[in-house]
């Protein structure tokens, strides 16, 4: 094995003509962008978002609905102006002012409307914005962690803010397309009136501009989607470049990257120009059917005129809709592919939110105090993150009030799994997980969550000081308290000579800090949670033996009478432990003290000894393999 | 991107698209001389510097303005034929009266019509083809730039900060030269054109008909500046809360271990309010500014209406004029509308270009020296020479003082020390991500920082410590390094790394993707990938940074008599807490607050008896004296 771990070098010889295995930017697709435009189940899901404001919204529709009537009214103020006034010589002075008179207040009730519509609007659809992006926040705080594990963070993110933003034209639009349809009714219904013959010829252009929509529409729709898929996989490939950019620094990774990024964005460019052609070759189309119209009123209209059988007025005001004419049109059909795009939006969202909570509060759950004992216990637990492939195979073990168990095993062996069971992270396929007596499937999560504290195997810390952090979630725990969980853990000294102490500001991540100190101070939060069961999975694996030691000796007075749950792979971090359970591919194999493994002579024994005898003269033994399939 | 179909290609006429040679050395420089514009006129204004990557694409800025200009001429013809049209069906104009003259004005607005749809087709795409060209140009500067950045700068710059220039700013810039630029010709034409003809027909009534304009144009620009301010403070507050969600989801592990779904629904509804207030402070503000605009647009049409009315009864003018003059003020309504939209691009490309544009000027710091030369290869004799470092954030704290070794090829050097000692600075300096601040560092004699900071990170491999995985297969995450690895060579250095069998064990085997900071593995799973992916390089300087301290004793044993063969002919350095995995180093170094204590042989630190020594017999000693010392 050692042997072939050397590469052959002959490889580079024709290296560079093959393509290279890699991708930038994360390579699943987004579901369908442009789908439907019309969905039943979503519109309701949406509607229940805006269901609290119905009251405004329908102030705005009416708002609308007056707004369009002005718009209407205006060139038939103008037309009646010039037939009933202006062209009616000196007599007409009066029925001009009348006409004068009645366009002020026309306009003026035209600005009142649009004003109380569009702030309505405009702040409902924020409101509910927020209230979408909330109900999701507070729907993953509480969804399994299994999904979560499973879903990147980044593919969450643009449902909270993408999604999210994406429903806003939608929410702002929507009522004003109702004003679209009642103008375009209004509109045919007023030239009709106007003038049967004149309106139908004019009229006769819109069923153009419907078959040429119907045969524009789906390569446009094609385009338009291949544009933000391949706009998604740039942004996808920027944000991996600049989240991962040290381990790009680190393994050379700049110009292969660049590469491939250069292919994302050089399609992206490619697909928007497509698009943009697509969007724009409606233009000519839509200025020509308005020309068509034009001429048909000029020609026709003209000639009705000078043989007296239609007013000026109306002419003028026929030459006034048209221009009007097509623009609810176009904003009817933009309003089609917003929808659509608000409809695979609203899936989007419906969908974090139809994330099944897997993991519920029981009716009557127990509450948890801190009257409990504190003893945990595993009883014939199997567990399985995939069916079928349980990591934890019909594990039991009790921990009693105040004891401390070490828990130690090659890795993968599903350590850290059993201690999100204590927690009930996960659920158990059989077998119970009990603590202070209780089932864990019995007492509120909350009240669970507050009588166990945890120190993760990966140290993560939020953007935010020092104080911030170790205090986390404890409100009440006062600098005092912090001051004396890090000086417990050995931290105090290295933050005292941090720039600005307990109040220096840590990087994204704690990235400003040594990992060591990260996992100090994650062990510092987890001690001012002051719980009656601590778990400390690895919590000094990237500290030294020493600054352990110091640890340990502070903790025996800061743990009296609590229970400890350790992971180590360090063994001389558990020698004191009461107990020790060994596991291995998820099988509870020994369990007893120290003395009693030693003498057992099993893996512990093994693991033990190589921990500090000379390495050379020991063969290797276990290795952890995949969860068998059983 | 699927090519349109059918009907399709109707509508798709060939683009005027920039070589993009598939060949990958061509295709590399054209690419970099796009990167190498982007960083070009350094110390310009903003806008200066936009407008010349515009000019980039000279042509096409050309057709765009030169189709602007055409579509406007044609844009204003149509009012004064439909001025005209009005007139003869009047029969006003005695001498061409008469059916013939109204066809000939028909067939005229409808050519009018057309040529005006097809150029503003032209303007548009071409606007939109210059945008997106710059779009992908810039895309490149700055994706290189962030790849190039280093440590230090990604120490203090925020990642999603950097996703929002990448993103946000860049879309700002972008869209310039259409929405900016463009308009300034397009608008300046429209309204000085409209208005000379307007004045030129009727002084009095032309300055009624435009006495809307000025008003209009500072309302718009005044609350346009205004929304853009309240801009800028809503993407401060909206960054906050992504900041949140971003950081609650990455971290929910340890957000369901405190339970803290509560304080962190508190952090979100606080910076949500926040933003939210903002939000509709501005629907307010762009409503109000939009309602008076439409108003006053109005007002100066009653006034028109109501003078032009008097005029025609006075018979000074007739009801055709009237007409266009009613027309034109339609056709200007939206153009002076959109002065607004022009100084908000002005605004919004100055605001996001400067920060764009900061960000392409940051220096890298750590790059090759003018004239550097590529790294000799030759023993491989590591020595670092009396190495100073601190920070760049905090550069009066020496985090490294004085520290020297060397190391020939073959021999392994073991750092041992508390956390936050700068063991894992020592390794980050050997690669250069950053540079030290007195000393040197020395590969063979020769400086890193005078030889080529690619081979010289060709030569060096560091196993960072905190793991970094990429969302894609295990294959493609161990191959990250050397993308043209053959499988055998990533299954050998899986071997070695101890996470072949666990691999084989998976449904997908080495197809299986893993997540961000790979969620679904073990602790030790993730270090023995990590540890894989630095296998398949061949670096002369391989560092562990404390990458095993997941793993149990049995499984390092194997790692590390697998790679023991693989150090023989380069330097390895070990930083580890666990004294076995490196006591048997050719040298270990015991390093506190910077300094080299302690070194020597593993035997003759324990001779020592210093600190070296008290973690050893921490590690190794039985329980019963670490109960004695406790
Ligand atoms: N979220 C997850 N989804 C799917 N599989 C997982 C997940 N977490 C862990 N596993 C798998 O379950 C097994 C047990 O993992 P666990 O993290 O419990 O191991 P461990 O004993 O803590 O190992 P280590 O010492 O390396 O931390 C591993 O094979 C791992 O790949
Ligand atoms: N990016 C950074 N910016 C500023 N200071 C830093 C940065 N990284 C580390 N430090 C500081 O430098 C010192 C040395 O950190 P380093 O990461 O080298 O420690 P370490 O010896 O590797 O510790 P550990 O055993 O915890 O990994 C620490 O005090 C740390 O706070
Ligand atoms: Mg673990
Ligand atoms: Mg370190």
């Amino acid at each position: 094995m050692a042997e072939q771990a050397l590469p052959s070098e002959d490889e580079d010889v024709e290296r560079r003509g093959r393509p290279p295995r890699a991708v930038v930017g994360s390579q699943k697709q987004e579901e369908e962008v442009f789908g439907t435009a019309f969905d039943g189940k979503i519109i309701r899901r949406i509607w229940s978002f805006v269901h609290p404001y119905r009251a405004k919204i329908w102030l705005a529709v009416g708002a609308v609905l007056v707004f369009t009537g002005m718009q209407l009214t205006i060139p038939l103020i103008i037309g009646y102006a010039i037939d009933r006034g202006i062209t009616a010589g000196p007599e007409g002075r009066t029925t001009l002012y009348l006409a004068v008179g009645a366009f002020l207040a026309a306009i003026l009730v035209n600005a009142a409307a649009s004003y109380m519509q569009e702030t309505v609007v405009g702040k409902v659809a924020e409101t509910v914005l927020f209230d979408m992006r909330r109900a999701m926040f507070s729907h993953l705080q509480r969804v399994s962690l299994s999904f979560m594990d499973k879903t990147e963070v980044g593919r969450l993110m643009s449902r909270l803010q993408g999604d999210v933003n994406s429903m806003q034209e939608f929410l702002e639009t929507s009522v004003l397309s109702v004003g679209d349809i009642v103008l375009l009714i209004g509109i045919v219904a007023v030239l009709l009136s106007l003038d049967m013959r004149l309106g139908l010829l004019t009229l006769s252009v819109m069923p153009i501009l419907f078959i040429v929509r119907l045969f524009w529409l789906p390569p446009a729709r094609r385009s338009f989607m291949a544009a933000h898929e391949t706009n998604s996989a740039a942004n996808g490939a920027l944000a991996e470049g600049i989240n991962g950019v040290r381990t790009v620094q680190s393994l050379d990774r700049q110009q292969v990257n660049f590469d491939l990024y250069d292919e994302k964005s050089f399609a992206n460019l490619r697909t928007h120009l497509t698009a943009a052609k697509f969007a724009q070759v409606m233009v000519p189309i839509v200025d020509t059917l308005t020309g068509i119209a034009m001429a048909v009123v000029v020609i026709v209209g003209g000639s009705m005129v000078l043989d007296t059988s239609l007013d000026i007025g109306v002419m003028v005001a026929f030459l006034f809709y048209i221009q009007r004419f097509f623009d609810p049109i176009r904003s009817l059909t933009l309003q089609y592919s917003v929808m659509q795009r608000a409809m695979s939006s609203g899936r989007r969202i419906a969908e974090v939110l139809d994330v099944p909570v897997a993991i519920t509060d029981k009716p009557g759950a127990i509450v948890l105090n801190r009257d409990m004992d504190g003893s945990v216990a595993f009883e014939n637990v199997t567990f399985s993150y995939r069916p079928g492939q349980p990591v934890l195979k019909n594990v039991s073990f009790r921990v009693n009030p105040g004891e401390t168990v070490a828990l130690v095993g090659p890795t993968g062996s599903g350590k850290s799994s059993a201690m999100s069971l204590v927690h009930r992270f996960y659920e158990v396929d059989s077998g119970a997980v009990k603590v202070g007596g209780h089932d864990v499937r019995d007492v509120t999560q909350e009240s669970l969550g507050d009588q166990i504290a945890m120190v993760l195997q990966e140290p993560f810390l939020f953007t935010g000081t020092v104080l911030e952090n170790v205090r986390y979630r404890k409100a009440d725990a006062t600098r005092e308290d912090v001051v004396n969980a890090c000086k417990a853990v050995g931290a105090h000294d290295f933050i005292t000579r941090l720039p600005e102490g307990y109040d220096t500001v840590l990087g994204q991540r704690g990235g400003n800090i040594s990992l060591g100190q990260r996992q100090l101070l994650s062990f510092a939060r987890a001690l001012v949670m002051d719980a009656k069961i601590l778990v400390l999975d690895e919590a000094t694996a990237s500290i030294d033996s020493y600054t352990e030691m110091l640890i340990q000796k502070a903790l025996v007075r800061l743990l009296e009478g609590r229970t400890g749950l350790v992971i180590a792979h360090r063994l001389a971090t558990i020698r004191g432990a009461d107990r020790i359970i060994v596991l291995q591919n998820g099988v509870m194999i020994e369990s007893g003290n120290h003395d009693e493994l030693m003498a057992l002579g099993g893996l512990y024994a093994k693991l033990y000894t190589m921990n500090y005898s000379s390495f050379d003269d020991l063969p290797g033994t276990q290795d952890d393999s995949a969860p068998s399939t059983s | 991107m699927p090519a349109p179909s059918g009907l399709g290609r109707i509508f798709f006429w060939s683009v005027p698209l920039q070589a993009h040679p598939t060949g990958s050395a061509e295709r590399r420089e054209v690419s970099f001389a796009h990167v190498r514009a982007a960083h070009a006129g350094q110390g310009q204004g903003t806008i200066r510097r936009i407008i010349g990557l515009t000019l980039r694409h000279p042509w096409q800025v050309a057709i765009a303005l030169g189709s602007t200009v055409v579509a406007v001429s044609f844009q204003l013809s149509i009012p004064i034929l439909l001025g005209q049209a009005v007139d003869q069906a009047q029969g006003v104009l005695e001498s061409n009266a008469g059916t013939s003259a109204l066809v000939m004005t028909g067939l005229m607005l409808l050519g009018a019509s057309v040529m005006r749809g097809i150029f503003t087709l032209l303007q548009n795409y071409y606007a939109e083809a210059v945008g997106h060209h710059t779009g992908h140009e810039l895309r490149l500067a700055v994706y290189e730039k962030i790849q190039r950045l280093p440590f230090s700068f990604h120490d203090k710059v925020h990642s999603g900060d950097l996703i929002t220039v990448g993103m946000l700013d860049l879309e700002g810039v972008r869209v310039f030269f259409s929405t900016a630029l463009l308009r300034v010709v397009l608008l300046g034409m429209l309204i000085g054109l409209g208005a000379y003809l307007l004045i030129s027909t009727d002084l009095v009534l032309g300055l009624l008909a435009l006495s809307f304009v000025p008003f209009v144009a500072w309302r718009s620009s005044a609350s346009q500046l205004q929304l853009r301010a309240t801009w800028l403070t809503l993407q401060d507050k909206l960054q906050v809360l992504s900041r949140v969600m971003e950081e609650n989801l990455g971290g929910i592990r340890v957000v369901r271990a405190f339970a803290g779904g509560r304080h962190e629904m508190e952090k979100f509804e606080r910076a949500s309010a926040d933003a939210l207030l903002l939000q509709h402070e501005r629907v307010i503000l762009r409503v109000r500014a939009t309602s008076m605009m439409t108003f006053s647009f109005f007002l100066s049409m009653g006034l028109v209406l109501l003078v032009g009315g008097e005029k025609v009864i006075a018979g000074e003018m007739t009801v055709g004029t009237l007409t266009s003059f009613l027309t034109f003020m339609t056709i200007l309504q939206m153009p002076v509308r959109q002065l607004g939209l022009m100084v908000n691009g002005f605004a919004r490309a100055s605001t996001c270009g400067a920060r764009l544009f900061a960000l392409l000027d940051t220096d890298v710091e750590i790059r090759d020296r003018p004239g550097a030369r590529p790294l000799a290869a030759e023993s491989g004799e590591l020595r670092f020479e009396n190495v100073d470092f601190a920070y760049p954030s905090d550069p009066t704290r020496l985090i490294l003082k004085g520290v020297s070794f060397a190391a020939r090829p073959g021999e392994t050097v073991g750092i041992v020390g508390p956390p936050g000692s700068g063991k894992s600075t020592i390794a980050h300096l050997i690669p250069r991500f950053y540079d030290v601040t007195g000393g040197a560092i020395t590969l063979d004699g020769q400086d890193i920082r005078e030889v080529t900071l690619e081979s010289l990170r060709a030569r060096v491999g560091v196993v960072q410590q905190d793991p970094f995985l990429f969302t894609t297969t295990i294959e493609n995450n161990i191959a990250y390094g050397d993308p043209w690895a053959k499988e055998p060579r990533i299954e050998r250095a899986a071997e070695s790394a101890q996470l072949h069998n666990y691999v084989m064990g998976l449904p997908a085997g080495y197809k299986t993707v893993v997540g961000e900071r790979g969620a679904s593995l073990s602790g030790g799973q993730r270090q023995r990938l990590t540890i894989a992916r630095a296998l398949v390089l061949r670096p002369s300087v391989l560092v562990f940074d404390d990458s095993t301290a997941a793993i149990d004793a049995g499984t390092e044993f194997r790692i590390r008599s697998a790679i023991k063969r693989f150090a023989k002919d380069r330097v390895t350095l070990v930083i580890s807490h666990r004294l076995g995995a490196l006591m048997h180093a050719d040298q270990i170094l015991f390093i506190e607050n910077g300094e080299v204590l302690e070194r020597g042989t593993h035997d003759e630190l324990l001779a020592l008896g210093g600190r070296y020594r008290a973690l050893y017999d921490l590690q190794v000693r039985p329980e019963a004296d670490l109960r004695e010392a406790g």
